[in-house]
């Protein structure tokens, strides 16, 4: 083929990496002849497109042309690809994967889940590592989904054919999964604002300075038109603490408008704790602060920061963030970002960095989890959690999903170390899609320890797509929350799972 | 000798309208704004009745209650809480310590002079 002058190539570069699939001659999928290199085939649809247009661009010599399927695809789409590419055919396949064809056809049209044993097998007869068919698989979307389900009576949504609707309709998908997150933030804000009613300092302050007000105009002036005959002393000193609590009314009706307002403000933002809009801003910023990193004046980097943050609308979230920045800030100083990168690729194992940079654990970790994956040559999630199981800190990956409301899988790692504080520990987790990680935990005092006095205790845990070297070890069963975790017989269970008759 | 009222209140106004409504019908009325030393002034002043609000500065009228009924010379002292709107948990937690009766902010005076003189009787 090399030389000819219309040298086409078409690779599709999945998750197993680019593997050629037609010279553009022939049909990769049955071989045949094809017509002015145009092939169409169902998913292929975006294929043919680039075929059609770079065969009309018949002078140049060489193109190679990658298409991506890695963003979009569902496992079963990504086992169709990738066997439609190896040319092998779905009864052989089945055959292998000790299933049957008919089985392997719903698989591989969304229609049924896979996991476990059969996924293992079906990734062994296609070559491929069980991460490379559901590595980024939309399982945050599916999550999110579930979740909406989750979130309304059971027995509406057809939970069991999500993969197959996020398939043929990944648009309204996204906007139920969107919509969902709108109705829980706003739920979540009617909460927070009844909560707030009840027990917020300044307003129940504020309230008790305006029926304070009232009570005395109400008073002083039923005194005024119940006594006719008042001296004029008592008259003119009754009609000034009238004017004065007028003045007091008006001035603390105008703070509670504000306060109101502010609210409103916050509330627009759909951000209901500020845990959660730091989550969001240091989200929408992946976690990398450069302008931080080498700020020499870090006070007036971080104030800047926080003041172009549209996230942080309410005091106590930039309040946090600030306190957040200046870790962030410490961190950085301590540990360089070139120097952690070669270390890390050296030997990816946190201890390492602790010990080289004499910063604890926990340090470590959050220090690797502020570093690009571009540059850091691996992916990593971070979770914080304090001794009460609430997550302070999430920086979730796409196959580790992170409840974003609520407790978290009992069983995760991090809980474990709350056990076992100062104790490092490395484990290897496996998610229901059957997608397994490596997790590295540690939990730490927050302050010093003190005689007589029960440590505050923190613990992180470290996420990696990878498996690492723990690859091959029986791996614990994590999900993400009992509310839309699959697994049935598990004795951290604390409600039943929509997803299970 | 006319019967007292010790008013526990930090509001000057409300002190002022409320001690010249019982004045006029004859009650002794004293005013005492400080949570802190509340105590104090009703040993001080052996009043026939106490006015407590139930928000003070320094200390809080539910704490005062609870000293006052565990008090051998004012448990039985007639009590009336000034209270809130939306104050039920206050409320609630007041009448387990044994308050006598609650008076809701606003108040119209008519209602200060009648709870008053249904708890100690005309001045």
């Amino acid at each position: 083929m090399q030389g000819t002058d219309r040298l086409l190539y078409l690779s599709v570069r999945g998750p197993m990496g680019p593997t050629v699939i037609s010279d553009g001659s022939v049909n990769p999928f049955n071989k045949a002849p094809l017509k002015n290199n145009l092939f169409v085939k169902e998913s292929v649809n975006a294929l043919a497109e680039c075929v059609k247009l770079l065969s009309r661009r018949r002078s140049k010599p060489l193109f190679r042309w990658e298409f991506d399927v890695s963003k979009s695809a569902l496992t079963g789409t990504r086992i169709r690809e990738r066997r439609q590419a190896l040319n092998l055919r779905q009864s052989k396949l089945a055959r292998q994967a000790e299933i049957s064809a008919s089985y392997l056809n719903l698989i591989e049209h969304n229609r049924r889940k896979i996991g476990g044993k059969v996924l293992i097998q079906i990734a062994r007869a296609l070559e491929v590592e069980v991460s490379a068919l559901t590595e980024g698989a939309e399982e945050s979307l599916l999550e999110a989904l579930r979740e909406a389900a989750g979130a309304f009576r059971k027995g509406e949504a057809e939970v069991d054919r999500l993969e197959e609707f996020v398939s043929r309709f990944p648009g309204w998908a996204r906007l139920i999964a969107a919509q969902n997150r709108r109705v829980v933030a706003q739920d979540r804000n009617i909460e927070a604002l009844n909560d707030r009613l009840t027990h917020d300092p300044f307003l129940g302050e504020a309230l008790h300075d305006l029926l304070s007000n009232v009570t005395a105009i109400q008073s002083t002036a039923g005194i005024l038109v119940e006594t006719p005959e008042i001296e004029d002393q008592w008259r003119n000193r009754f009609t000034r603490n009238i004017h004065e609590e007028s003045s007091r009314l008006a001035e603390g009706s105008q703070a509670l408008v504000r306060y109101f307002e502010d609210q409103v403000r916050a509330a627009d933002t759909l951000f209901t704790t500020p845990l959660e809009a730091l989550d969001v801003y240091l989200s929408s910023n992946n976690y990398h602060l450069p302008v931080l990193e080498q700020s020499k004046a870090p006070d007036e980097t971080i104030t800047g920061l926080i003041d172009e943050a549209a996230e942080l609308t309410t005091p106590q979230s930039r309040s946090l963030a600030r306190t957040y920045l200046k870790l962030y800030y410490s961190l950085s100083r301590r540990m360089p970002m070139r120097d952690v990168i070669a270390l890390w690729a050296q030997s990816p194992d946190p201890s390492q960095l602790s010990q080289a940079f004499g910063v604890t654990l926990s340090e470590a970790m959050h220090r690797l989890a502020t570093i690009p994956s571009e540059d850091l040559g691996q992916e990593l999630g971070l979770v914080v959690s304090d001794g009460a199981g609430a997550l302070l800190f999430r920086k979730a990956l796409d196959g580790f999903p992170m409840p974003r409301y609520g407790a978290a899988c009992a069983v995760w790692p991090i809980y474990q170390a709350l056990n076992q504080p100062m104790v490092a520990r490395r484990a290897l987790v496996e998610t229901p899609p059957g997608r397994q990680m490596e997790t590295w935990t540690v939990a730490e005092p927050v302050a010093g320890l003190r005689f007589d006095k029960a440590p505050i205790l923190r613990a992180t845990m470290l996420v990696s797509l990878d498996s690492g070297s723990l690859s091959g070890e029986r791996p614990v069963q994590v999900g993400t929350t009992c509310r839309i975790c699959p697994r049935q017989n598990c004795a951290a269970r604390r409600e039943p799972s929509v997803l299970v008759e | 000798m006319p019967k007292s009222v010790l008013l526990i209140e930090d509001e000057p106004n409300i002190i002022e309208a409320i001690g010249f409504i019982l004045s006029r019908a004859g009650y002794q009325v004293i005013s005492h704004g400080d949570g802190t030393t509340a105590l104090d002034a009703v040993t001080r002043e052996t009043p026939d009745m106490l006015i407590l609000d139930l928000m003070l500065p320094g200390r809080g009228g539910l704490d005062i209650l609870r000293d006052l009924r565990s008090a051998s010379a004012t448990k039985d002292l007639p009590v009336m809480m000034l209270t809130a709107r939306g104050q039920k948990h206050d409320r609630d937690q007041a009448e387990h310590l044994g308050v006598t009766a609650f008076m809701t902010k606003p108040f119209a005076n008519q209602e200060v002079l009648q709870q008053v003189q249904t708890l100690i009787g005309d001045a």
